[in-house]
């Protein structure tokens, strides 16, 4: 089946380059093909699992602990103002 | 031409619990330096898990009991994925198919109704009600010449709960009463403060006309318009008036050239007094939700259910046909004494210390709205002073006061003459006459008595 | 002169206590030796060796009884693979991503260890994001296998595998999402725990991919493993994925011996798609079981076969997920530092989510894994213990396979099913094949550990494999 890696690119926030999205799409369409396999396998009736835990209602009490500093917090970056993280201007406001 | 507005509404209330929704940092931003209330669960740090807050979770339940909600007692929470710089992890923690609350209802005053009656109602059904977390917050500045925009986490993790409505709502009218009903609840349940101007209450309305006329509220699928459009950003009450207003202008005006509006998201610009397109938001999103694989489910059984609802106490409607009934008073004082709690409750202190001095639940209503009382510096025992005070009639003696009525009577022979051959509301008059004369506050039972006794005489 | 190829986390603490060395000669001896053989092997990605002396040199002016009682991993030598925040020690994950990222918070397990007592020799190389069976996704460079440098060691913790093998680090922390740790430990011939999802706080390490990552830890001996899991499992109040309850200690019946043990081999863990040469030294191993007294049985998995359909679904899924935060903005590069691997997974994971794919991909994928964990749960009604190969192949060439990412996958075919299922793997030496290390895992229920410490313990009593080291 044909994988639209552009469209697929674009929804993961990468970008590939003509040359990678042509071997990408190769190779993605190769796993998925394997993973039609699952297909074979008879699931009427049976439930999803999501986590194997089998725990439920695990939850913390609403108090507050220390944060980080504000320079622990900007401290993974040099784009910064005034406290603030920085990036290129965003186009809409929201 | 003429067309049959219809609008749904999605609200999010932010919770005012201590700590935020995943992690233990204080939940208050407003007026915080930046970047100062956070963690590497809420910043998005490698390796940070989320812990739901047990305390959010139960306000939301509560909300959405407080809005008539079934509650579902399964529940999961869910990642809606998509890219922005104030969404930290790239996802957001939300709940996607089965939400806490959902099968909801409220009544809303249908239309501008006369005060003193019990407005008609109108029947706004609620869809869901759950729970999410906020994201940072973005503001626009010129740092070095460049255009930039600056994040502050802050906000990134405080709880919030969306309240989904069907598209019930035919104008904006009965939105605005929506939102204050809503406000109102919260504030009774103490879980927000819902102020609008500080993001404390958020509102979407999903606007779009339709051409069919004819249909009848709830609309059904078939007569649903084939597009609608979101508008964002409003943050005021008398934005929402105004915004719901010019989309529904702009709406008929494309409409009536005979094109569709675009199925987009507009956000309302306050200087331009519009909605503007927002470019970003033109495409449907894929959120690709899936189970949050690091929360376990949350169940919440019959019995846990049952108390919480117990905790939910008196809602503002039902208190408002409490105090009608109990108090006997109009609705729309009712209304009045139950816009919230702490006069509500001050109200109800202040009859029970009135009823000891024989001073009536009526006479404590009128001091209070007339005053505009609203407790935070005034106690009941004042409320019941100062009624005692408005009540007290001054002293006449009685030889005085016939005096006083004496002259009356004579200087208005015609009135009397009228008032013998049956005209009975003379005695309004008169009454009037002699309190004006006597200069004081007067009993006008007394005052009514002696001009009676006086004229039969 | 001490060699480091002969002691163990036991003999070393051992050694401190009966003063037959200090903290730091032997601190320093792993280091030397790092120093020394590291480069020909590439395991190491950052060497703390200032920090690591001065706090060996600091626990040495200050041992007394009260200290060995108070921190029962006193003056320990331990390395992290690179998944593990450490506060103030650069963490890259192996990507350019993050090459140059220092953390501001140590991870809960990281936490434990050092409040253990232990010292830090650095952070250990692996596939990039944990992306990986064979160490050659790392973009610091591919690790060598020490057994055969042409070789590749397995992955992805395969500097932790290395490092513990080449006698550079007693202990090696690593992460088992897929086989992350049994396979590299199979293939090196030393001890690789994957402990029960929910064993160990997941708080502080890269997520790879949620519902299936675990914090394991590599040694050399199966009585080393155990020690180590009692300081790193229990709850946390940072990871709500946690079982509560606490076994009082993994290594009090350590020796309790496997007589009448019920120990099943699934028979779709050797069928056609399992090597000669593998199947040739498990069945030497499952003699050895039997001698010990264990009883073999037969047991089916019939969904063995889907398994790797279900974990690249259900894993690349949440990978494309959990890697939306590496964005550039709060920390490290911009997305275009992401490896081929990296990009592959996240693509393949944001496909089955998206519109239209997500009940076909991912809803199956989680219906199919329940099927998964019933054969398991099914089969431990008749067995106590299940042991079968690790990889279904010996140890490739390096270079080999990268260019085949889907065969590269089908590699994952005999570990992958425990993750899905959430039970706990041990692989153990189980011997050679042409020079190269053969392991064998030994699988449980949920929470078994101590059960699988003892089947392991027995097994490397009676046959010594874990006293052969590489010639370096």
């Amino acid at each position: 089946m044909k994988v639209d890696v552009k469209k697929v690119a674009k929804l993961a926030n990468l970008t590939l380059t003509p040359e990678e999205g042509g071997k990408f799409e190769k190779q993605l369409s190769d796993i998925l093909q394997y993973v039609e396999k699952l297909s074979e396998v008879d699931t009427n009736g049976i439930e999803p699992t999501s986590q194997v835990t089998g725990l439920e209602n695990v939850t913390r009490a609403d108090e507050t602990i220390p944060s980080l500093t504000q320079d622990g917090a900007l401290s993974g970056t040099e784009n910064k103002h005034n406290g603030f993280f920085k990036v290129k201007a965003i186009l809409d406001n929201d | 031409m003429n067309y049959k507005t219809v609008i749904g509404l999605e609200v999010h209330v932010e919770l005012k619990t201590k700590s935020k929704m995943f992690c233990g940092c204080a939940a208050s931003y407003f007026g915080e330096k930046p970047n100062t209330h956070t963690c590497p669960v809420c910043l998005g740090l490698p390796g940070a898990l989320p812990v739901p807050n047990k305390q959010a979770i139960e306000w939301c339940i509560k909300i959405a009991l407080a809005l008539n909600c079934k509650i579902n007692e399964f529940s999961k929470f869910d990642r809606k994925n998509y890219f922005y710089p104030d969404l930290a992890k790239g996802y957001q923690i939300s709940q996607y198919d089965l939400p806490f609350g959902h099968e909801g209802s409220i009544e809303v005053k249908s239309e501008p109704e006369a005060r003193s009656q019990k407005p008609e109602a109108k029947l706004i059904r609620i869809r869901r009600v759950h729970m999410e977390e906020d994201t940072g917050k973005l503001t626009h500045a010129n740092v070095g010449g460049e255009n930039v925009s600056l994040i502050d986490f802050n906000r990134s993790g405080v709880p919030l709960v969306e309240i989904v409505t069907e598209p019930d709502f035919e104008n904006e009218f009965q939105v605005v009463q929506y939102l204050q009903k809503l406000q109102k609840i919260v504030r009774y349940l103490n879980v927000s403060n819902a102020d609008m101007e500080k993001g404390e209450m958020r509102l979407e309305p999903n606007i779009s006309l339709s051409e069919i006329s004819n249909f009848q509220f709830p609309i059904s699928n078939e007569n649903l318009p084939e597009y609608k459009v979101e508008v964002k950003n409003i943050n005021s009450f008398r934005f929402v008036d105004k915004a719901i207003k010019f989309e529904i202008d702009r709406q008929a005006k494309l409409l009536d050239e005979g094109k569709t509006p675009a199925q987009e998201t507009r956000g309302w610009n306050e200087t331009k007094n519009a909605t503007v397109s927002q470019r970003s938001k033109e495409e449907a999103h894929d959120y690709r939700y899936f189970p949050e694989p690091d929360i376990p489910p949350i169940t919440y059984g019959e019995t846990e259910i049952s108390k919480l609802k117990s905790q939910v106490g008196e809602l503002p409607d039902e208190k408002i046909e409490r105090f009608v009934k109990q108090y006997k008073i109009p609705y729309y004082p009712a209304e009045i004494l139950t816009r919230n709690l702490g006069i509500a409750t001050g109200y109800e202190d202040a009859v029970r210390i009135g009823s000891k001095a024989n001073i009536g639940s009526a006479t404590i209503a009128n001091v209070v709205i007339n005053n505009k009382i609203d407790f935070t510096g005034t106690t009941p025992s004042q409320v019941v002073d100062l009624a005692r005070e408005s009540a007290r009639k001054d002293e006449i003696s009685s030889s005085e006061l016939s005096e006083i009525i004496n002259s009356v009577l004579s200087e208005n022979a015609k009135a009397v003459e009228e008032f013998k051959a049956g005209k009975e509301n003379v005695l309004q008059f008169l009454l009037g006459q002699v309190i004006r004369k006597a200069g004081k506050k007067l009993d006008t039972n007394e005052v009514k008595n002696g001009i009676l006794k006086i004229i039969k005489s | 002169m001490i060699s480091t190829t002969n002691l163990t986390i036991e003999s070393i603490l051992e050694g401190y206590k009966d003063k037959e060395f200090s903290i730091t000669e032997i601190v320093s001896t792993y280091l030397d030796r790092i120093e020394k053989l590291d480069p020909q092997l590439n395991s190491f990605i950052t060497i703390t060796k200032e920090d690591a002396l001065t706090k060996a040199k600091a626990l040495d002016n200050n041992l007394t009884t009260e200290q060995f009682n108070n921190f029962p991993l006193l003056g320990l030598p331990i390395a992290f693979k690179d998944m593990y925040l450490t506060k103030r020690i650069r963490t890259t994950a192996a990507s350019k991503v993050l090459e140059n990222y220092v953390p501001a918070y140590d991870g809960t397990v990281v936490k434990k260890l050092k409040n253990a007592g232990a010292i830090i020799l650095g952070k250990l190389n692996h596939d990039a994001w944990a992306h990986g069976g064979s160490g050659e996704n790392s973009q610091f460079g591919p690790t060598k296998n020490p057994w055969n440098t042409e070789y590749v060691p397995g992955g992805s913790s395969s500097g932790s595998a290395v490092a513990v093998a080449s006698g550079f680090t007693p202990l090696a922390m690593g992460t088992d999402t897929g086989g992350s740790i049994r396979q590299p430990a199979s293939f090196t011939n030393t001890v690789g725990l994957k402990p029960t999802y929910g064993r160990v706080s997941r708080s502080g390490v890269i997520a790879m991919a949620s519902s299936l990552d675990t914090i394991g830890h590599l040694t050399r001996t199966v009585k080393d493993s155990a020690r180590v899991l009692e300081i790193t499992a229990g709850q946390d109040n940072l990871d709500a994925t946690l079982h509560k309850e606490l076994p009082e200690s993994y290594t009090k019946n350590l020796e309790k011996g496997i007589k009448g043990v019920k120990i099943g081999i699934p028979k779709e863990f050797i069928g056609t798609g399992t090597q000669p040469e593998v199947k040739e030294v498990f069945e030497k191993a499952v003699k050895e079981f039997e001698s010990l007294g264990a009883e073999i049985v037969d047991v089916s998995l019939p969904h063995t076969e889907y398994g790797i359909a279900v974990y690249y679904i259900l894993q690349t899924a949440e990978v494309s997920s959990n890697l939306a935060r590496y964005d550039g903005v709060r920390y490290g590069e911009n997305r275009t530092f992401f490896g081929d691997e990296a990009k592959r997974r996240i693509m393949l994971g944001t496909y089955v989510l998206s519109a239209g794919y997500y009940d076909a991909y991912y809803k199956k994928a989680m219906q199919v894994r329940t099927l998964v964990k019933k054969d398991y749960d099914e089969a431990f009604q008749k067995v106590d213990a299940l042991i079968a190969p690790v990889s279904p192949t010996l140890p490739w060439k390096l270079g080999e396979k990268v260019n085949d990412p889907l065969a590269m996958y089908l590699q994952d075919a005999l570990t992958v099913t425990i993750n899905i299922a959430g039970i706990p793997g041990l692989s153990v030496p189980a011997g050679f094949s042409g020079g190269l290390p053969v392991g064998i895992q030994i699988l449980g229920p949920h929470f078994s550990e101590e059960k699988l410490f003892q089947i392991g313990h027995s097994f490397e009593q009676q046959t010594n494999y874990w006293k052969e080291t590489p010639k370096l």
